[in-house]
């Protein structure tokens, strides 16, 4: 890899630690990202002849800070522009600040920046935006593009958002014990979110948009460094591997949907399916289940089955069961009534979904399980019905073909019978 | 002499690598280690999974269970491989043609081996 590439690779995996630390420092979003982009240009100039620095986020902070005091002062007209050789020679001072960034204040810094992006005021699209933009430091380009709307459009709705946060009151006292656990839920929540939109993405031609998925498992990954003992942090990072294992078998050569059971299991990615186990094993040893360490269990059913005939759907039942009790919701009475489907055939599971149909009326999933459901038990009329509104709900086109294949099968079954 | 070859690098920039990338690293790795095979240099290789999945077993006063990797650092342990070498020259050199990636290898010549059972074919 050439020095330029390196130093990319290094800039963007200090980002979350510096932008958060200089955010803590002036308390300014803007200012924390401006300063933070001029600490990567020195950056640019000085690591190619200096070498990398020891610690490149420390490194990266001293600057940035050092850069925005200047600002602060050059605006206040108080005194001259220090001494460049005096800025650049940050050695010790770097020293100093890294002994201090493998302290608890740290943790919280990043904690606190992906939790300002998640201000209740701002719509979940815009949450993820911001993170993306801010923690990640994608460009707006990127995120426009994985968005599928135009650049201009996604500048604005940054601009919007940042300005939404900037009036708000961002917390700076170090939280305790139960306002962190807050913050921890609120930012895994707008992980799982972004993961999700990457994954079954909510509009336009592509059905997975991997760079997102990869993205959430960074993020999660790195808050899991910060707080390796937190069973849902464990929780949240096994799911989103094993979900993610599957990308490269989830879609054929021609982009339609292959449901699980179909999958080519052999295209699975082992590698993140045991590093997701390894993070379950720990965390059922802390013996503090929650939601996402439930659906990471039921993920690892699906992982542990060699094929899809041999998946434990008792065990998944099971699973759903404990957590529509914990966190009750349709959308999980829908995904149990999968694994019931399975267990007790057809009839029941139609029986569990029927109630489901008010809340769940516009969809996609209700209907195209519906639909499912009602063919099996040989309802064609009915059945066609669920597929047509299911169509009409589609978010990606992968989704609607997906669909358009149960009905043609519906109409071949229907010219069958009257040629018979 | 046996050495050890101990791998270490940034977990958030190895951890941020493509697949195609991680793939490439390890396609180098994988042929500058079948040549010392071939020589019948290689010992056991290992890669770790990330320090997310470690646990520390320590013991003071009382033995403790704990979460995470032994030391917190900015640069973690990886993996390590063995090679059976002439000379300290001859590690460093296996150890520069390893390292594609700005990182570090320490190398630590082995005081005691015991190969184990061979149950591992090689695996990803």
């Amino acid at each position: 890899m050439s020095d330029l590439g390196w130093i990319d690779a290094a800039l963007t995996s200090a980002r979350p630690q510096a932008v958060a630390a200089l955010l803590r420092y002036f308390r300014n979003l803007e200012t924390a990202e401006e300063a933070f982009q001029e600490a990567c240009l020195r950056a640019l100039q000085k690591w190619p002849v200096n070498g990398p620095p020891r610690d490149p986020a420390a490194w990266l902070i001293l600057v940035g800070r050092n850069f925005a005091l200047d600002e602060a002062r050059r605006k206040s007209k108080q005194t001259a522009l220090p001494d460049e050789d005096l800025l650049s020679n940050t050695d010790d001072a770097e020293t100093a600040l890294a002994d201090r960034l493998d302290g608890e204040d740290y943790r919280d810094d990043v904690l606190r920046l992906l939790f300002v992006c998640c201000h209740p005021d701002l719509p979940s699209t815009q949450q993820i935006a911001l993170a993306l933009r801010i923690v990640s430091g994608l460009s707006v380009q990127e995120i426009a593009r994985a968005f599928l709307v135009g650049e201009a459009a996604m500048e604005q709705r940054i601009t919007r958002a940042k300005r939404r946060i900037s009036q708000a009151d961002v917390p700076f006292d170090t939280p305790g014990a139960v306002e962190r656990a807050q913050r921890l839920s609120t930012v895994a929540a707008m992980i799982y979110l972004l993961f999700n939109e990457g994954y079954s993405a909510s509009g336009g031609e592509l059905h997975i948009r991997e760079p997102l998925c990869e993205e959430a498992i960074r993020l999660s990954r790195l808050l899991l460094r910060l707080f390796r003992g937190d069973p849902e942090m464990l929780g949240l990072n096994a799911l989103l591997l094993l979900q993610h294992a599957r990308a490269p078998a989830r879609l054929d050569v021609e982009g339609q949907i292959v449901l699980m059971e179909d999958q080519n299991r052999l295209l699975w990615r082992r590698d993140l399916i045991a590093e997701a186990f390894a993070l379950l094993d720990k965390a059922v040893r802390l013996k503090s289940p929650g939601p996402y360490q439930i659906q990471a269990a039921i993920a690892a059913v699906h992982a542990r089955a060699a094929r899809g005939e041999d998946t434990n759907w008792h065990e998944i039942d099971r699973l759903y069961a404990l957590l529509e009790t914990i966190q009750p919701s349709p959308v999980v009475t829908l995904n149990r009534a999968v694994a019931v489907m399975k267990c007790e055939g057809p009839e029941a599971a139609l029986k569990m979904i029927e109630p489901l149909e008010v809340t769940l009326s516009s969809y996609f999933h209700f209907h195209g399980l519906r639909g499912g459901l009602l063919m099996q038990l040989g309802r064609n009329e009915d059945a066609r019905i669920a597929f047509d509104k299911a169509i009409s709900l589609a978010n990606t086109a992968a989704e609607a073909a997906h669909i358009r294949q149960h009905l043609d099968k519906l109409m071949n079954e229907g010219k069958k019978r009257k040629t018979n | 002499m046996l050495y050890a070859v101990i791998c270490y690098n940034s977990e958030a920039v190895v951890g941020a690598w493509s697949k195609e990338k991680d793939d490439a690293v390890m396609d180098h790795h994988k042929g500058v280690l079948a040549k010392f095979a071939g020589k019948g240099k290689l010992g056991p290789v290992a890669r770790l999974m990330p320090t997310t999945t470690a646990t520390t077993v320590r013991t003071g006063r009382e033995m403790m269970v704990l979460d995470g990797p032994f030391a917190e650092t900015k640069e973690q342990l990886l993996g390590f491989y063995l090679f059976d070498c002439e000379t300290l020259e001859e590690v460093i050199a296996a150890a520069r043609e390893l390292v594609s990636e700005p990182g570090a290898m320490e190398i630590r010549p082995v005081q005691y081996f015991n190969p184990g059972n061979q149950l591992l074919a090689e695996t990803k």
